[in-house]
Protein backbone atom coordinates (compact mmCIF):
# COMPACT_ATOMS: atom_id res chain seq x y z
CA UNK A 1 0.00 0.00 0.00
CA UNK A 2 1.29 3.21 -1.06
CA UNK A 3 0.61 6.52 1.11
CA UNK A 4 -1.57 7.75 -1.25
CA UNK A 5 -4.08 5.08 -0.70
CA UNK A 6 -3.28 4.71 2.89
CA UNK A 7 -4.64 8.58 3.42
CA UNK A 8 -7.78 8.18 2.24
CA UNK A 9 -8.54 5.18 4.01
CA UNK A 10 -7.10 6.68 7.40
CA UNK A 11 -10.23 8.46 7.82
CA UNK A 12 -12.48 5.31 7.49
CA UNK A 13 -10.21 3.11 9.48
CA UNK A 14 -10.57 5.83 12.69
CA UNK A 15 -14.33 6.10 11.75
CA UNK A 16 -14.50 2.32 12.32
CA UNK A 17 -15.73 1.63 8.37
CA UNK A 18 -12.88 -0.34 7.18
CA UNK A 19 -13.24 -4.31 7.14
CA UNK A 20 -10.88 -6.52 8.98
CA UNK A 21 -8.59 -6.76 6.08
CA UNK A 22 -8.62 -3.27 5.18
CA UNK A 23 -7.93 -2.27 8.82
CA UNK A 24 -5.06 -4.47 8.81
CA UNK A 25 -3.40 -3.33 5.43
CA UNK A 26 -3.57 0.01 6.72
CA UNK A 27 -2.44 -0.30 10.24
CA UNK A 28 0.46 -2.69 8.51
CA UNK A 29 1.03 0.38 6.31
CA UNK A 30 1.23 2.88 9.16
CA UNK A 31 3.42 0.68 11.46
CA UNK A 32 6.46 1.11 8.93
CA UNK A 33 5.46 4.76 7.50
CA UNK A 34 6.22 7.88 10.29
CA UNK A 35 4.25 9.83 7.68
CA UNK A 36 1.22 8.05 7.77
CA UNK A 37 1.49 7.24 11.48
CA UNK A 38 1.70 11.22 12.45
CA UNK A 39 -1.23 11.83 9.92
CA UNK A 40 -3.19 8.71 11.88
CA UNK A 41 -2.02 9.90 15.53
CA UNK A 42 -3.07 14.03 14.31
CA UNK A 43 -6.50 12.44 13.23
CA UNK A 44 -7.54 10.56 16.55
CA UNK A 45 -6.51 13.71 18.30
CA UNK A 46 -8.43 15.74 16.74
CA UNK A 47 -11.68 12.88 16.99
CA UNK A 48 -11.33 12.70 20.28
CA UNK A 49 -11.32 16.27 21.05
CA UNK A 50 -14.70 16.10 18.63
CA UNK A 51 -15.93 13.62 20.95
CA UNK A 52 -15.10 15.04 23.93
CA UNK A 53 -16.51 18.36 23.34
CA UNK A 54 -20.04 19.00 23.76
CA UNK A 55 -21.07 19.96 20.10
CA UNK A 56 -24.90 19.68 20.48
CA UNK A 57 -27.41 22.01 20.64
CA UNK A 58 -30.39 21.30 22.90
CA UNK A 59 -33.41 22.48 20.67
CA UNK A 60 -35.21 25.62 22.92
CA UNK A 61 -37.98 24.58 24.86
CA UNK A 62 -40.80 26.71 23.73
CA UNK A 63 -39.86 24.95 20.02
CA UNK A 64 -39.68 21.57 21.73
CA UNK A 65 -43.32 22.59 23.76
CA UNK A 66 -44.51 23.93 20.18
CA UNK A 67 -44.14 21.20 18.66
CA UNK A 68 -45.27 18.47 21.01
CA UNK A 69 -48.40 20.45 21.75
CA UNK A 70 -49.14 20.68 18.04
CA UNK A 71 -49.32 16.88 17.81
CA UNK A 72 -52.64 15.23 18.24
CA UNK A 73 -53.23 13.99 22.32
CA UNK A 74 -52.58 10.69 22.76
CA UNK A 75 -53.29 9.72 26.18
CA UNK A 76 -57.11 10.08 26.43
CA UNK A 77 -58.51 7.02 28.76
CA UNK A 78 -60.52 5.34 25.64
CA UNK A 79 -57.58 5.14 23.86
CA UNK A 80 -55.64 3.22 26.58
CA UNK A 81 -57.87 1.09 27.25
CA UNK A 82 -58.39 0.45 23.50
CA UNK A 83 -54.57 -0.13 23.23
CA UNK A 84 -54.69 -2.54 26.11
CA UNK A 85 -56.96 -4.85 24.17
CA UNK A 86 -55.18 -5.78 21.31
CA UNK A 87 -51.67 -5.35 22.30
CA UNK A 88 -50.26 -8.86 22.83
CA UNK A 89 -48.76 -9.20 26.45
CA UNK A 90 -45.63 -9.65 27.35
CA UNK A 91 -46.35 -13.26 29.24
CA UNK A 92 -48.28 -14.39 25.64
CA UNK A 93 -45.48 -13.45 23.69
CA UNK A 94 -42.84 -15.11 25.77
CA UNK A 95 -44.73 -17.78 26.80
CA UNK A 96 -45.79 -18.86 23.54
CA UNK A 97 -48.88 -17.96 21.53
CA UNK A 98 -51.64 -18.38 24.07
CA UNK A 99 -52.70 -14.52 22.89
CA UNK A 100 -52.90 -15.36 19.55
CA UNK A 101 -56.59 -16.10 19.48
CA UNK A 102 -57.67 -13.10 21.26
CA UNK A 103 -55.07 -10.79 19.24
CA UNK A 104 -56.51 -12.17 16.00
CA UNK A 105 -60.04 -11.43 17.39
CA UNK A 106 -58.78 -8.02 17.97
CA UNK A 107 -57.27 -7.57 14.75
CA UNK A 108 -60.26 -8.90 12.73
CA UNK A 109 -61.91 -6.27 14.31
CA UNK A 110 -60.06 -3.72 13.02
CA UNK A 111 -58.57 -4.05 9.93
CA UNK A 112 -56.72 -0.97 9.89
CA UNK A 113 -54.40 -2.26 13.09
CA UNK A 114 -53.35 -5.31 11.33
CA UNK A 115 -51.30 -2.85 9.16
CA UNK A 116 -48.98 -2.77 12.52
CA UNK A 117 -49.46 -5.17 14.40
CA UNK A 118 -49.52 -8.50 12.20
CA UNK A 119 -46.53 -9.87 13.96
CA UNK A 120 -46.02 -10.63 17.59
CA UNK A 121 -42.01 -10.24 17.02
CA UNK A 122 -43.00 -6.78 15.91
CA UNK A 123 -45.44 -6.14 18.62
CA UNK A 124 -43.09 -6.63 21.53
CA UNK A 125 -40.08 -5.24 19.44
CA UNK A 126 -42.34 -1.97 19.87
CA UNK A 127 -43.00 -2.02 23.45
CA UNK A 128 -39.23 -3.22 23.84
CA UNK A 129 -38.33 0.00 21.65
CA UNK A 130 -40.68 2.30 23.53
CA UNK A 131 -39.53 1.48 27.09
CA UNK A 132 -35.78 1.86 25.52
CA UNK A 133 -36.76 5.68 23.96
CA UNK A 134 -38.51 6.00 27.42
CA UNK A 135 -35.42 5.24 29.60
CA UNK A 136 -33.72 7.90 27.33
CA UNK A 137 -35.69 10.75 27.49
CA UNK A 138 -36.80 10.83 31.18
CA UNK A 139 -33.07 11.11 31.77
CA UNK A 140 -34.18 7.73 34.16
CA UNK A 141 -31.93 5.39 32.58
CA UNK A 142 -30.46 4.18 35.79
CA UNK A 143 -32.09 3.36 38.69
CA UNK A 144 -28.96 1.55 40.56
CA UNK A 145 -25.94 3.14 39.08
CA UNK A 146 -22.89 1.44 39.53
CA UNK A 147 -20.02 0.35 36.83
CA UNK A 148 -19.48 -2.93 39.37
CA UNK A 149 -21.55 -5.96 38.42
CA UNK A 150 -21.49 -6.99 42.33
CA UNK A 151 -23.74 -3.73 43.07
CA UNK A 152 -26.01 -4.27 39.93
CA UNK A 153 -27.07 -8.08 40.41
CA UNK A 154 -28.14 -7.56 44.08
CA UNK A 155 -30.08 -4.83 43.25
CA UNK A 156 -32.45 -6.85 41.16
CA UNK A 157 -33.48 -9.03 44.02
CA UNK A 158 -37.55 -8.83 44.76
CA UNK A 159 -37.54 -6.32 42.53
CA UNK A 160 -37.86 -9.09 39.32
CA UNK A 161 -39.02 -12.56 39.16
CA UNK A 162 -35.36 -13.37 37.66
CA UNK A 163 -31.90 -12.81 38.85
CA UNK A 164 -30.56 -11.31 35.15
CA UNK A 165 -26.91 -12.00 34.55
CA UNK A 166 -24.50 -8.51 34.76
CA UNK A 167 -21.77 -8.99 32.75
CA UNK A 168 -19.05 -6.41 33.04
CA UNK A 169 -17.93 -5.57 30.03
CA UNK A 170 -16.17 -2.22 30.49
CA UNK A 171 -12.38 -4.11 29.37
CA UNK A 172 -14.57 -4.76 25.95
CA UNK A 173 -15.39 -1.23 25.01
CA UNK A 174 -19.37 -1.67 26.48
CA UNK A 175 -18.98 0.23 30.20
CA UNK A 176 -22.02 -1.14 32.12
CA UNK A 177 -23.76 1.86 34.03
CA UNK A 178 -26.03 0.30 36.10
CA UNK A 179 -29.61 -1.04 35.93
CA UNK A 180 -32.94 -0.08 35.93
CA UNK A 181 -36.56 -1.54 36.70
CA UNK A 182 -38.59 -1.24 33.97
CA UNK A 183 -41.92 -2.43 32.55
CA UNK A 184 -43.00 -4.11 29.53
CA UNK A 185 -46.79 -4.64 29.14
CA UNK A 186 -47.39 -4.47 32.70
CA UNK A 187 -44.57 -6.83 33.55
CA UNK A 188 -41.52 -5.68 34.89
CA UNK A 189 -38.10 -6.81 34.24
CA UNK A 190 -34.58 -6.48 34.41
CA UNK A 191 -33.26 -3.39 32.10
CA UNK A 192 -29.11 -3.52 32.38
CA UNK A 193 -27.93 -0.75 31.07
CA UNK A 194 -24.33 -0.09 29.06
CA UNK A 195 -22.95 2.45 27.32
CA UNK A 196 -20.80 2.48 23.99
CA UNK A 197 -19.27 5.82 23.28
CA UNK A 198 -22.10 8.33 23.46
CA UNK A 199 -24.57 5.25 22.97
CA UNK A 200 -27.25 3.96 25.78
CA UNK A 201 -27.96 -0.15 25.25
CA UNK A 202 -30.23 -1.67 27.16
CA UNK A 203 -30.29 -4.74 27.73
CA UNK A 204 -33.87 -6.46 29.21
CA UNK A 205 -34.02 -9.91 30.74
CA UNK A 206 -37.08 -11.84 31.60
CA UNK A 207 -37.85 -14.80 32.41
CA UNK A 208 -39.33 -17.64 29.68
CA UNK A 209 -42.05 -19.14 29.65
CA UNK A 210 -42.04 -21.05 26.69
CA UNK A 211 -40.01 -23.11 24.25
CA UNK A 212 -36.61 -22.05 23.73
CA UNK A 213 -35.52 -19.80 20.75
CA UNK A 214 -31.47 -19.84 20.79
CA UNK A 215 -31.43 -18.36 17.39
CA UNK A 216 -30.66 -14.54 18.04
CA UNK A 217 -33.58 -12.26 15.52
CA UNK A 218 -32.19 -8.76 14.43
CA UNK A 219 -34.65 -5.91 13.81
CA UNK A 220 -35.06 -2.47 13.53
CA UNK A 221 -37.85 -0.56 14.64
CA UNK A 222 -37.61 3.54 14.63
CA UNK A 223 -34.15 3.80 13.51
CA UNK A 224 -33.16 1.46 16.83
CA UNK A 225 -31.77 -2.06 16.91
CA UNK A 226 -32.93 -4.67 18.28
CA UNK A 227 -31.43 -7.96 19.14
CA UNK A 228 -33.17 -11.07 20.73
CA UNK A 229 -32.47 -14.28 21.72
CA UNK A 230 -33.28 -16.50 24.69
CA UNK A 231 -30.87 -18.70 26.81
CA UNK A 232 -31.02 -20.65 30.07
CA UNK A 233 -34.63 -19.59 30.75
CA UNK A 234 -34.54 -16.03 30.51
CA UNK A 235 -34.96 -14.16 26.91
CA UNK A 236 -32.79 -11.25 26.06
CA UNK A 237 -33.44 -8.26 24.63
CA UNK A 238 -30.70 -5.95 23.54
CA UNK A 239 -31.64 -2.13 22.10
CA UNK A 240 -30.03 0.46 21.14
CA UNK A 241 -29.25 2.96 18.05
CA UNK A 242 -25.83 1.73 18.26
CA UNK A 243 -24.57 0.63 14.59
CA UNK A 244 -25.51 -3.12 13.49
CA UNK A 245 -22.50 -4.27 13.67
CA UNK A 246 -21.35 -2.71 16.89
CA UNK A 247 -24.45 -4.09 18.23
CA UNK A 248 -24.13 -7.87 17.64
CA UNK A 249 -20.88 -7.51 19.06
CA UNK A 250 -22.49 -6.68 22.11
CA UNK A 251 -24.50 -9.59 21.93
CA UNK A 252 -21.93 -11.70 20.77
CA UNK A 253 -19.52 -11.06 24.36
CA UNK A 254 -22.55 -11.20 26.47
CA UNK A 255 -23.35 -14.42 25.06
CA UNK A 256 -19.74 -15.86 25.15
CA UNK A 257 -19.71 -14.53 28.84
CA UNK A 258 -23.17 -16.09 29.69
CA UNK A 259 -21.48 -19.83 28.76
CA UNK A 260 -19.68 -20.00 31.71
CA UNK A 261 -22.30 -19.15 34.06
CA UNK A 262 -23.66 -22.72 33.10
CA UNK A 263 -26.45 -20.48 31.16
CA UNK A 264 -26.07 -21.84 26.93
CA UNK B 1 -38.24 31.92 7.97
CA UNK B 2 -41.77 30.97 8.09
CA UNK B 3 -43.93 34.10 7.66
CA UNK B 4 -46.69 34.54 9.38
CA UNK B 5 -49.27 32.65 6.65
CA UNK B 6 -47.70 29.69 7.54
CA UNK B 7 -47.95 29.24 10.63
CA UNK B 8 -51.36 29.99 10.57
CA UNK B 9 -51.23 26.86 7.79
CA UNK B 10 -49.45 24.99 10.44
CA UNK B 11 -51.83 25.67 13.20
CA UNK B 12 -54.42 24.67 10.64
CA UNK B 13 -53.12 21.39 9.38
CA UNK B 14 -52.51 20.54 13.44
CA UNK B 15 -55.85 20.82 14.05
CA UNK B 16 -57.38 19.50 11.17
CA UNK B 17 -55.45 16.44 11.92
CA UNK B 18 -57.04 16.80 15.62
CA UNK B 19 -60.41 16.38 14.27
CA UNK B 20 -59.92 13.77 12.25
CA UNK B 21 -58.16 11.71 15.02
CA UNK B 22 -61.46 12.26 16.68
CA UNK B 23 -63.73 11.01 13.84
CA UNK B 24 -60.82 8.78 12.48
CA UNK B 25 -60.68 6.57 15.72
CA UNK B 26 -57.52 4.60 16.39
CA UNK B 27 -55.63 4.40 13.50
CA UNK B 28 -54.88 7.87 13.84
CA UNK B 29 -54.33 8.17 16.94
CA UNK B 30 -51.86 4.95 16.69
CA UNK B 31 -50.29 6.31 13.86
CA UNK B 32 -49.66 10.24 15.79
CA UNK B 33 -48.25 7.48 18.96
CA UNK B 34 -45.90 6.08 16.76
CA UNK B 35 -44.30 9.79 15.15
CA UNK B 36 -43.84 10.93 18.41
CA UNK B 37 -42.20 7.74 19.70
CA UNK B 38 -40.16 8.13 16.81
CA UNK B 39 -39.58 11.10 15.50
CA UNK B 40 -39.47 13.38 19.05
CA UNK B 41 -36.60 11.81 20.60
CA UNK B 42 -34.33 13.31 17.58
CA UNK B 43 -35.70 16.67 18.34
CA UNK B 44 -32.29 17.66 19.63
CA UNK B 45 -30.26 16.23 16.87
CA UNK B 46 -32.53 18.02 13.81
CA UNK B 47 -32.10 21.55 16.22
CA UNK B 48 -27.97 20.50 15.88
CA UNK B 49 -27.97 19.61 11.99
CA UNK B 50 -30.05 22.77 11.16
CA UNK B 51 -27.84 24.94 13.43
CA UNK B 52 -24.76 24.18 11.48
CA UNK B 53 -26.94 24.43 8.13
CA UNK B 54 -28.48 27.94 8.56
CA UNK B 55 -25.78 28.99 11.55
CA UNK B 56 -29.08 31.19 12.89
CA UNK B 57 -30.83 30.03 15.48
CA UNK B 58 -34.34 31.71 14.68
CA UNK B 59 -33.91 30.23 10.92
CA UNK B 60 -32.80 26.75 12.21
CA UNK B 61 -36.28 26.61 14.56
CA UNK B 62 -38.01 27.49 11.71
CA UNK B 63 -36.92 24.98 9.84
CA UNK B 64 -36.93 22.99 12.46
CA UNK B 65 -40.83 23.37 13.05
CA UNK B 66 -41.33 22.90 9.15
CA UNK B 67 -39.48 19.86 9.23
CA UNK B 68 -41.48 18.00 11.53
CA UNK B 69 -44.28 19.03 9.61
CA UNK B 70 -43.76 17.60 6.78
CA UNK B 71 -42.85 14.25 7.96
CA UNK B 72 -45.91 14.05 10.31
CA UNK B 73 -47.46 14.48 6.61
CA UNK B 74 -45.53 11.76 5.00
CA UNK B 75 -45.55 9.56 7.73
CA UNK B 76 -47.13 6.90 6.07
CA UNK B 77 -44.37 6.74 3.41
CA UNK B 78 -42.02 6.07 5.88
CA UNK B 79 -40.46 2.63 5.81
CA UNK B 80 -37.11 2.61 7.89
CA UNK B 81 -35.13 1.37 9.10
CA UNK B 82 -33.67 4.57 10.19
CA UNK B 83 -35.92 7.58 11.54
CA UNK B 84 -33.08 10.40 11.98
CA UNK B 85 -31.40 10.16 8.38
CA UNK B 86 -34.89 10.06 7.17
CA UNK B 87 -36.12 13.44 9.79
CA UNK B 88 -32.16 14.64 8.03
CA UNK B 89 -33.38 14.13 4.16
CA UNK B 90 -36.19 16.25 5.22
CA UNK B 91 -34.61 19.19 6.94
CA UNK B 92 -32.16 19.42 4.06
CA UNK B 93 -34.83 19.99 1.68
CA UNK B 94 -36.75 22.43 4.00
CA UNK B 95 -33.26 24.26 4.39
CA UNK B 96 -32.76 23.90 0.44
CA UNK B 97 -36.54 25.20 -0.52
CA UNK B 98 -36.65 28.19 1.57
CA UNK B 99 -33.12 29.15 1.07
CA UNK B 100 -33.42 28.94 -3.16
CA UNK B 101 -36.84 31.31 -2.59
CA UNK B 102 -34.01 33.90 -0.63
CA UNK B 103 -31.95 33.66 -3.56
CA UNK B 104 -29.29 33.22 -0.70
CA UNK B 105 -27.13 30.06 -1.77
CA UNK B 106 -24.82 30.40 0.26
CA UNK B 107 -27.38 29.07 3.06
CA UNK B 108 -29.09 26.70 1.29
CA UNK B 109 -27.87 22.92 1.90
CA UNK B 110 -26.73 23.03 -1.77
CA UNK B 111 -24.68 26.38 -1.52
CA UNK B 112 -21.24 26.59 -3.43
CA UNK B 113 -18.40 26.47 -1.52
CA UNK B 114 -16.46 29.81 -2.45
CA UNK B 115 -19.75 32.29 -1.71
CA UNK B 116 -19.47 31.07 1.42
CA UNK B 117 -15.90 31.31 2.03
CA UNK B 118 -16.03 34.86 0.52
CA UNK B 119 -18.31 35.59 2.65
CA UNK B 120 -17.58 34.48 5.89
CA UNK B 121 -13.87 35.03 6.67
CA UNK B 122 -11.73 32.03 8.46
CA UNK B 123 -11.93 32.35 12.47
CA UNK B 124 -8.30 32.03 11.85
CA UNK B 125 -7.94 35.44 10.38
CA UNK B 126 -9.11 37.25 12.83
CA UNK B 127 -7.08 39.69 15.28
CA UNK B 128 -6.22 36.91 17.78
CA UNK B 129 -5.69 40.21 20.39
CA UNK B 130 -9.56 40.75 19.79
CA UNK B 131 -11.50 40.98 22.82
CA UNK B 132 -13.43 38.06 21.14
CA UNK B 133 -11.02 35.72 20.50
CA UNK B 134 -9.93 35.67 24.17
CA UNK B 135 -13.47 34.91 24.92
CA UNK B 136 -13.98 32.23 22.52
CA UNK B 137 -10.81 30.71 24.15
CA UNK B 138 -12.84 30.56 26.99
CA UNK B 139 -15.52 28.45 26.08
CA UNK B 140 -13.70 25.11 24.41
CA UNK B 141 -17.20 23.99 22.90
CA UNK B 142 -18.01 27.26 21.64
CA UNK B 143 -14.10 27.44 20.11
CA UNK B 144 -15.26 23.94 18.25
CA UNK B 145 -18.31 24.62 17.00
CA UNK B 146 -16.89 27.99 15.29
CA UNK B 147 -14.86 26.43 13.87
CA UNK B 148 -17.13 23.86 12.24
CA UNK B 149 -19.30 26.88 11.23
CA UNK B 150 -16.65 28.78 9.77
CA UNK B 151 -16.62 25.47 7.23
CA UNK B 152 -17.63 26.21 3.44
CA UNK B 153 -21.06 24.59 3.37
CA UNK B 154 -20.62 20.84 1.58
CA UNK B 155 -17.71 20.20 4.03
CA UNK B 156 -19.53 21.45 6.92
CA UNK B 157 -22.53 19.71 6.92
CA UNK B 158 -20.72 16.21 6.46
CA UNK B 159 -18.23 16.48 9.36
CA UNK B 160 -21.11 17.55 11.09
CA UNK B 161 -23.33 14.52 10.07
CA UNK B 162 -20.34 12.59 11.03
CA UNK B 163 -18.66 13.70 13.86
CA UNK B 164 -21.64 15.69 15.67
CA UNK B 165 -24.94 12.99 14.55
CA UNK B 166 -22.89 10.15 14.11
CA UNK B 167 -23.82 9.02 11.37
CA UNK B 168 -22.13 6.18 9.33
CA UNK B 169 -20.78 7.12 5.62
CA UNK B 170 -23.88 4.97 3.69
CA UNK B 171 -25.95 6.90 5.69
CA UNK B 172 -24.30 10.51 5.17
CA UNK B 173 -24.47 9.38 1.68
CA UNK B 174 -28.13 8.80 1.68
CA UNK B 175 -29.15 11.94 3.56
CA UNK B 176 -26.92 14.28 1.42
CA UNK B 177 -27.88 12.17 -2.06
CA UNK B 178 -24.17 11.86 -3.31
CA UNK B 179 -21.85 8.95 -3.55
CA UNK B 180 -20.31 7.17 -0.31
CA UNK B 181 -17.02 7.82 -2.14
CA UNK B 182 -17.62 11.50 -1.94
CA UNK B 183 -18.52 11.44 1.61
CA UNK B 184 -15.25 10.40 2.05
CA UNK B 185 -13.72 12.79 -0.16
CA UNK B 186 -15.54 15.48 1.77
CA UNK B 187 -14.59 14.56 5.14
CA UNK B 188 -11.38 14.28 4.52
CA UNK B 189 -11.05 17.77 3.04
CA UNK B 190 -13.50 19.07 5.90
CA UNK B 191 -11.25 17.60 8.69
CA UNK B 192 -7.80 18.57 6.79
CA UNK B 193 -9.30 22.11 6.82
CA UNK B 194 -10.49 21.92 10.50
CA UNK B 195 -7.31 21.09 11.32
CA UNK B 196 -5.12 23.70 10.20
CA UNK B 197 -7.60 26.37 11.26
CA UNK B 198 -7.88 24.94 15.07
CA UNK B 199 -3.38 24.74 14.34
CA UNK B 200 -3.99 28.41 13.41
CA UNK B 201 -5.85 29.31 16.14
CA UNK B 202 -4.16 27.41 18.66
CA UNK B 203 -0.90 29.37 17.34
CA UNK B 204 -2.34 32.58 17.96
CA UNK B 205 -3.00 31.92 21.50
CA UNK B 206 -0.66 33.72 24.02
Amino acid sequence: MNCADCEVLLHALIDGELDAGHARDVEAHVATCAGCAGKLNALRAMRDALAAADLKYAVPSQLRRRIEAALPLLSSPATSVTHRFWQPSRRAFFGGFAAGATLSAALAVGAMLAVFRNDQEVAIADQVVSAHIRSLQAGHLMDVEASDQHTVKPWFEGKVDVAPPVIDLTAQGFTLLGGRLDYIDAEPVAAVVYRRRKHAINLFVARRLGAEHANMTASSLQGYNIRHWSSGGLDYWAVSDLDPLELNEFVKKISAALRPFGQS
Amino acid sequence: MLDRPQSQALRAFWTSEREAMTVGGNPEQDRARRFRDAALPHLDEVFTLARYLLRNPADAEDAVQECYLRALRHFDSYRGPAMKPWLFAILRNVCKVEFAQRNRPDAAAGGGETETAAETPPLWQEDPASPEAALIRVDENGFIRRLIEALPQPFRETIVLREVNDLSYQQIAEVTGVPVGTVMSRLARARSMLQSAWQAAEGTTP
